[in-house]
């Protein structure tokens, strides 16, 4: 079976939209970090600096696997390796 | 095309051109734009750390505004640093100064109308791996073979090859992490001028503050947080 030029770009385009769903996952991540910072600030405002930059670093960490997902749909895109 | 203001897509680019190529041992190899750019960063940096140093040299009590700025900008990447490894850290400050310094210069050097060299899978991928060197290399020193065996079969022996490619994942994770990030603010900032044409005048200011500066910061501290806490682990022995 061979397909069409076409019909690979439309369906590469399908399979880069379902690899961003990958977003999901941080975003969830990143806001229970970020309640649970808020809530420490609320229990304990002197460490204010301390709880930011400790959040800011593990939701950067944890941003990771949504870039994973973004890189698939990027390459998928623009680089086209299945056409 | 017909596509009116909105969609001029043709003029999207935000990919990496080649300059010029030669052929070294039958292989051609192109100089990019991304050595473009990184050269241009080496020689603001290095252009900066002259007049540092010219500026150090006749040091004052009462500082001036530029002895004022570098005294800060070093004691703040030294606090930084003592502060993650402890003692650890008068081995280490230089190359996580000159790394922090570089990789922030790349990250917002989109401002400045240059593609970002960290952009690019190369840079970070030889930065990726710089870090991996460092960490096995202080491993073998500080915790000798014997050590290194151990911390290799640490629950079990059977455990080995997981933690083989659990080592191997640390430059991959923390290169492609950098790359990202940087990629995904250059193609969205790309994405506002192509595609709104004349409509994005003043307020992608906004989108270039959090994409370049803010990200771009958040990101050069992630990296050097993390290669100081693996050479922390790789160094101390207990």
């Amino acid at each position: 079976m061979d397909f069409n030029e076409n019909f690979i770009l439309g369906c590469s385009a399908i399979g880069a939209g379902l690899a961003v769903i990958a977003g999901i996952g941080p975003g969830v991540g990143q806001g229970i970090a970020a309640g649970h910072a808020a809530a420490a600030v609320g229990r304990n405002p002197g460490a204010k600096s301390d709880v930011t930059s400790t959040m800011l670093l593990g939701q950067a960490v944890a941003e990771t696997t949504g870039l994973y997902g973004l890189l698939v749909a990027m390459l998928l895109m623009f680089v086209k390796p299945l056409v | 095309m017909e596509q009116g203001i909105l969609l001029s897509a043709e003029n999207l680019d935000f990919m990496i051109h080649g300059v010029f190529s030669y052929t070294l041992f039958g292989q051609t190899v192109w100089i990019t734009t991304s050595h473009v750019c990184i050269l241009i960063v080496f020689l603001v940096l290095i252009g900066f750390f002259i007049a540092a140093r010219i500026t150090m040299n006749k040091a004052s009590e009462v500082p001036g505004t530029f002895q004022n700025i570098i005294e800060l900008i070093v004691e703040k990447l030294d606090g930084m640093v003592e502060g993650v490894m402890g003692k650890w850290s008068p081995k280490f400050r230089n190359y996580i100064g000159t790394i922090f310094l570089f990789i922030l210069l790349s990250n917002i050097s989109g401002l400045f109308g240059l593609r970002p060299p960290t952009a690019d899978y190369g840079t970070t991928l030889a930065l990726g791996l710089i870090t991996f060197t460092l960490i096995h290399y202080n491993q073998f020193k500080y915790q000798k073979v014997k050590g290194v065996i151990k911390g290799l079969c640490d629950p079990w022996p059977i455990w080995a090859p997981i933690n083989i490619i659990g080592d191997c994942a640390v430059p991959i994770s923390l290169s492609l992490r950098l790359f990202a990030n940087v990629l995904s603010g250059l193609v969205m900032t790309t994405l506002v001028y192509g595609l709104l044409g004349k409509l994005a005048v003043i307020w992608p200011a906004a989108l270039h503050v959090y994409l370049d500066l803010f990200s771009g910061a958040i990101q050069t501290y992630v990296f050097c947080m993390l290669t100081m806490t693996y050479i922390t682990n790789a160094c101390n022995t207990d």
